[in-house]
């Protein structure tokens, strides 16, 4: 495998010219400084208590992410390019999604086997024939994109569900301009900052025709959901309320939130609470989360929810591969962003071929998220490859492989000083009467030396991410 | 304002002030305890605490016969009645928690800060000398808590129904102290001007930080009537009946809603009973009777209050849980034996 892309050093440690500014900075200030305001920037994070909390961990134990002070930094021509994927990307998600609960073109048109979607457990057969506001299910994307090399992204996943972390490339961003606002004097870096105004804005736009002054709400499962604090924060930011599954209630079709001043209607319903957890009436019967009645409203056309029921169907693993040929068929074009090559274990020759090539690849649970359930070869011992061979052989329609990606790195303070760390970038798209994003995303850093792992519940920590505006 | 979100601080204030009174009728209690010429039996004191609190049945359950050393175990650590002062602490602090964005840094951070210490109190437990200055530290902590409610929030709904919680409990508490140490100490009336009724009525002012007062307003000898009219019809005094629901009755007409014509009509009866009440008719009629009543009454106005502002029945789907509760301590009119 060849060495992994720097984004800082090129392959003779020369500083790319996205970097030369930061560099330059970091070269004339003493260490002492630098060690100070990580100090600092981790007193501040735990005084907020910006903290998530860890399933399988002792019930109620909050954990901080670590936060990297060396941003990850994103030349203004790549950004441009990314963006003009992102946008094109997620319209034909959107489209594909419109169309598989009406007319079900592509499947017809043959582009996809309609048993992988019909007979997959994400497709949401309640959702036939439903109608949403201007045909967007996905209004909040969370697009997992790695750097291989030069110029070179892969699109990893497709959030489409409940994408999280925004939270902290906001967070991020303000730590980053309290402690160094000399770099941010000094550097043309894109603002992030108006996300909650854009996403407030996209979700007022997605209310129901004829709705003047649309009551926005985010729905929460409550404060022991480890994203709580993201849920609390956004609702915050956007001056909405935030409630529970209890603070609201159907009546003729039409949800209202209990307030002090009598019922209030609500017109759209930010929800960051699971499909199969909104209304036990027509999903889990033993859901306390949600609210009775709330999908029949739902139908009725009396309230949007964003996202969508049912876009789990188009961020399945299994429906990834089939990303390039959506776009294709809805836009009419050649998809600008890459998909990762992928082997379905579905697949008899597939199959035989991951089994002979376990220690190279990464496997994944098709429906999995969050890092959990997954083997990275290159990094794993004999023991644990055998094990999850055996779980393979046991139910191989669960699995898809892929190729080790060589994740670009970035320098980052780990306790031996400053290192090579591998990362990630989630982007986040906002899809209404327009496709929306703020440049850039959250840089997610796999902490441990060698690891691909990024995610939070696995040890990764976050990074600020400049996107340059020149 | 959410529904859910008044309860939770409507329950915040209650409990913290719950706290605070609790520690006030266990200090009246315990100091009364130490006097010589104590003119009752030592337990008929602590037995007379426990039904102030309408928990006797519980304590008795669980513990042999009252003594200074149970019930100070059960009113301020227990962690299994839910009346204690270990238990309001923890209510106020997950109330808090709950709606954390509506409410300042500050006060999240003192309210925390309360539980935390609380709980290491709990684990070690109170050495007999460190008794009062356990009383001091809860009576502290909810001064400070309500100043910064007072010093840091906006005066909107969210101000309003944290006050209306802390007055409401103390219009409730105030009552109680009076009418259960009113009949302990009946049996001295004839005696009145004795050293006995003199210490008697003197700590019952002090539990409810009157002594200083009585002594200002009326320059004279403590008598019960004048101890009566002063924790019931004093304006001025603020932990007197009067004064709690001239904050209630204001603070619910500021509040207002479609829905709040009951609670106004029976709120502002109330109000207007004290406000234009002697101290003779409320004698005439019996104060244990009067007290009884107005118990009663503010136990139905907090039922007014949960259906108005909290949970109005007629919005509820039959098939909810009621799991919100599950922080919340029930009405202290609910666990007061009947």
């Amino acid at each position: 495998m060849k060495p992994a892309y720097d984004e800082m050093f090129d392959a003779a440690r020369g500083v790319r010219p996205s970097y030369e500014s930061f560099a330059a900075w970091l070269d004339s200030t003493p260490p002492e400084v630098i060690a100070r305001k990580r100090e600092e920037a981790d007193l501040a994070f735990h005084r907020v208590g910006i903290t998530f909390a860890v399933y399988g961990e002792e019930a109620g134990k909050e954990r901080l992410i670590p936060f990297d002070i060396i941003p990850r930094i994103i030349p203004a021509a790549e950004w441009q390019r990314m963006e003009a994927g992102l946008r094109q990307r997620v319209k034909a998600l959107n489209a594909f999604l419109d169309d598989i609960y009406h007319g079900q073109e592509i499947l017809k048109a043959g582009r996809i086997p309609a048993a992988q979607v019909l007979g997959n457990s994400q497709y949401r057969a309640e959702m036939a024939g439903v109608n949403v506001p201007g045909g967007t299910y996905a209004h909040i994307a969370g697009v997992d994109l790695v750097r291989a090399g030069e110029g070179e992204y892969y699109v990893l996943e497709d959030n489409l569900r409940t994408p999280s972390g925004v939270s902290y490339m906001l967070e991020d961003r303000k730590m980053m301009m309290r402690l160094f606002p000399e770099l941010f004097a000094r550097m043309a870096i894109a603002p992030v900052e108006h996300y909650p105004d854009l996403l407030l804005e996209n979700l007022r736009s997605v209310a129901q025709e004829g709705v003047v002054n649309p009551n926005v709400v985010v729905l929460t499962p409550g404060q022991f959901n480890s994203a709580y604090f993201e849920h609390a924060f956004l609702a915050q930011q956007m001056g909405v309320e935030l409630v529970e599954g209890n603070d609201l209630f159907v009546r003729d079709d039409t949800v209202f939130m209990r307030t002090t001043q009598g019922p209030q209607r609500v017109d759209v319903i930010y929800r960051r609470i699971d499909d199969d957890f909104l209304d036990p009436l027509a999903f889990r019967k033993d859901s306390v989360l949600g609210v009775p009645g709330l999908f029949n409203a739902y139908r009725a056309g009396r309230v949007t929810l964003a996202n969508a029921i049912g876009t789990g169907i188009a961020d399945d693993k299994a429906m990834y591969i089939h990303v390039p040929e959506m776009i294709r068929f809805y836009c009419g074009e050649e998809p600008i962003l890459s998909n990762v090559p992928t082997w379905e274990l579905a697949k008899a020759d597939d199959l035989a071929y991951v089994l002979e090539h376990l220690a190279e690849l990464v496997v994944k649970e098709v429906h999995g998220s969050g890092g959990y359930g997954m083997l990275v070869g290159p990094t794993s011992s004999k023991a644990e490859i055998e094990a999850f061979r055996a779980k393979i052989l046991a139910t191989p329609d669960n699995y898809i492989a892929q190729p080790t990606l060589s994740l670009s790195t970035c320098p980052t303070y780990v306790e031996s000083g400053v290192a090579p760390r591998h990362i990630d970038l989630r982007p986040y798209v906002l899809s209404g009467k327009e496709i929306s994003m703020v440049p850039g995303g959250l840089t997610r850093v796999a902490l441990k030396e060698g690891s691909l792992v990024v995610n939070s519940s696995q040890g990764g920590g976050t990074k600020d991410t400049w996107v340059l505006e020149r | 304002m959410l529904s859910s979100t008044a309860d939770h601080l409507y329950w915040m204030g209650r409990s913290m002030e719950r706290a605070e009174n609790t520690a006030r009728m266990l200090d009246v209690t315990y100091r009364m305890s130490l006097l010589k010429q104590t003119v009752v039996e030592p337990h008929h004191e602590w037995r007379a605490m426990l039904s102030i609190s309408g928990l006797h049945e519980d304590f008795e359950a669980r513990y042999d016969e009252p003594s200074a050393d149970s019930v100070m175990r059960f009113m301020a650590l227990d962690e299994k009645n839910p009346g204690s002062i270990y238990n309001s602490i923890f209510a106020a602090r997950e109330n808090a928690r709950a709606i954390r964005g509506s409410i300042t840094s500050e006060m999240w951070e003192a309210l925390n800060a309360t539980w935390l210490e609380m709980h290491r109190i709990q684990g070690e437990g109170i050495a007999e000398d460190g008794v009062a200055a356990f009383f001091e530290w809860v009576k502290e902590r909810s001064h400070l808590s309500r100043g910064i409610a007072h010093g840091t929030l906006l005066r909107d709904d969210i101000f309003r129904f944290l006050r209306l919680g802390t007055f409401f409990e103390r219009a409730d508490n105030t009552a109680r102290i009076l009418d259960v140490k009113y009949h302990i100490l009946l049996p001295s009336v004839a005696d009145i001007g004795g050293a006995a009724d003199y210490y008697h009525w003197g700590a019952l002012l002090r539990s409810v930080s009157s002594f200083e007062s009585y002594r200002k307003v009326y320059r004279d000898l403590i008598t019960p009537r004048r101890v009566a009219e002063l924790l019931i019809l004093r304006p001025d005094m603020p932990r007197s009946l009067m004064a709690c629901l001239n904050e209630v009755n204001r603070l619910i007409q500021e509040i207002n809603g479609p829905r709040a014509g009951e609670l106004l009509r029976r709120c502002g009866q109330l109000h207007g009973d004290l406000r234009f009440g002697t101290i003779d008719d409320i004698f005439e009629r019996g104060l244990h009777e009067y007290l009884s009543e107005f118990l009663e009454r503010i136990y139905d106005l907090g039922d007014l209050i949960n259906t108005t502002y909290f949970w109005s029945t007629d919005e509820w789907p039959s098939a909810l849980p009621m799991a919100q509760q599950s922080f919340k301590m029930p009405l202290a009119g609910q666990m007061m034996a009947r």
